[in-house]
């Protein structure tokens, strides 16, 4: 340590050392727009196939017990697909960025992001569950937008800071969705679908152009 | 140089500046993590860690995960003090030069 260009150099270093080491750093943009994609397709199959009167408050309760077993069946698998095929381009573009960086996708920050993720994810998972066995189809929609919300809010701290300010957009777009029942799907689009895009874009200029 | 008086002799080289930086914020890490993130040889870091041990900086949990040995690091309230008060002189070096 002998000039202040060596220290200043040092401290770089150290900041960089604590990021890398606590934090998953290698998140593409990409994964959130391929997320996106998937999710308005998605939605855009389940506004084709359903009437979507079905999915508001006043319009659950001209559903008959079959049509309403119907419409349950439809959404889950239709979410599931969504799901599945969001996760897979999620992980390729991710894995293909750490590999550009150098860095290995399964480390110890990485294994911190997805337990931080997956609680939360998976108890909002078990309640829309409970929802559609209840035929409470309306709120699902909400409901799977406020615990995505918070699983990115929990899991923001192990990765960049954008993801925290996705969470808070999406638990506020799942509220509003709420108090407005006729535009659940919409609600659900903008949020999966829109907010994805939007945000991954930012990502993927702020840090994946360099 | 009155100012350099406060940098910590601990810490004069990279890799033990190394190594608290990333204890700081982790509460805890094995070696081979440690390996992984400052790219140091077995017995480099070894070497580093002995002596940060020895100064009480950093302490050592071994344990068995399962049959496995697993040995992990954590830093000690001396020792985040030591490097925050490091973090600060150097700071102050370059802000007065």
């Amino acid at each position: 340590m002998t000039s202040p260009n060596e220290s200043l150099q040092a401290l770089t270093e150290i900041r960089d050392l604590m990021n890398r080491s606590s934090k998953f750093l290698s998140l593409s943009g990409l994964s959130g727009i391929s997320a996106g994609i998937v999710a308005l397709i998605g939605a855009g199959v389940a506004y084709l196939k359903l009437n979507t009167g079905y999915l508001s408050y006043e319009g659950a309760g001209l559903l008959t017990n079959s049509t309403r077993r119907e419409v349950f069946e439809f959404l889950l698998i239709d979410g599931l697909c969504v799901m599945v095929a969001a996760l897979f381009f999620g992980v390729f573009f991710t894995a293909r960025k750490a590999s550009k960086l150098g860095e290995s996708v399964w480390n110890l920050a990485s294994k911190r992001l997805l337990i931080s993720l997956i609680i939360p994810l998976a108890t909002g998972g078990i309640f829309c569950l409970a929802l559609l066995n209840y035929g409470i189809v309306w709120v699902s929609f909400p409901a799977t937008l406020i615990f995505y919300g918070l699983a990115l809010l929990n899991a923001s701290k192990y990765t960049l800071r954008d993801v925290a300010y996705l969470g808070i957009s999406q638990i506020t777009l799942g509220l509003i969705s709420l108090f407005l029942t006729g535009y659940n799907l919409l609600m659900w689009a903008l949020g999966f679908g829109v907010l994805h895009i939007v945000y991954g874009m930012v990502m993927y200029f702020k840090y994946d152009k360099k | 140089m009155e100012f350099l008086e406060r940098f910590n002799k601990a810490f004069e080289s990279k890799a033990r500046l190394g190594i608290m930086s990333v204890l700081v914020v982790n509460e805890f890490l094995s070696f081979n993590a440690l390996k992984e993130l400052l790219q140091l040889t077995d017995g480099n870091l070894a070497t580093h860690l002995r002596a940060l041990e020895e100064q009480h900086y950093v302490v050592v949990q071994k344990q068995f995960i399962g049959r496995k040995p697993s040995t992990t690091y954590t830093a000690t309230d001396a020792g985040k003090q030591a490097f925050t008060e490091h973090l600060n002189a150097l700071e102050k070096f370059i802000k007065g030069a």
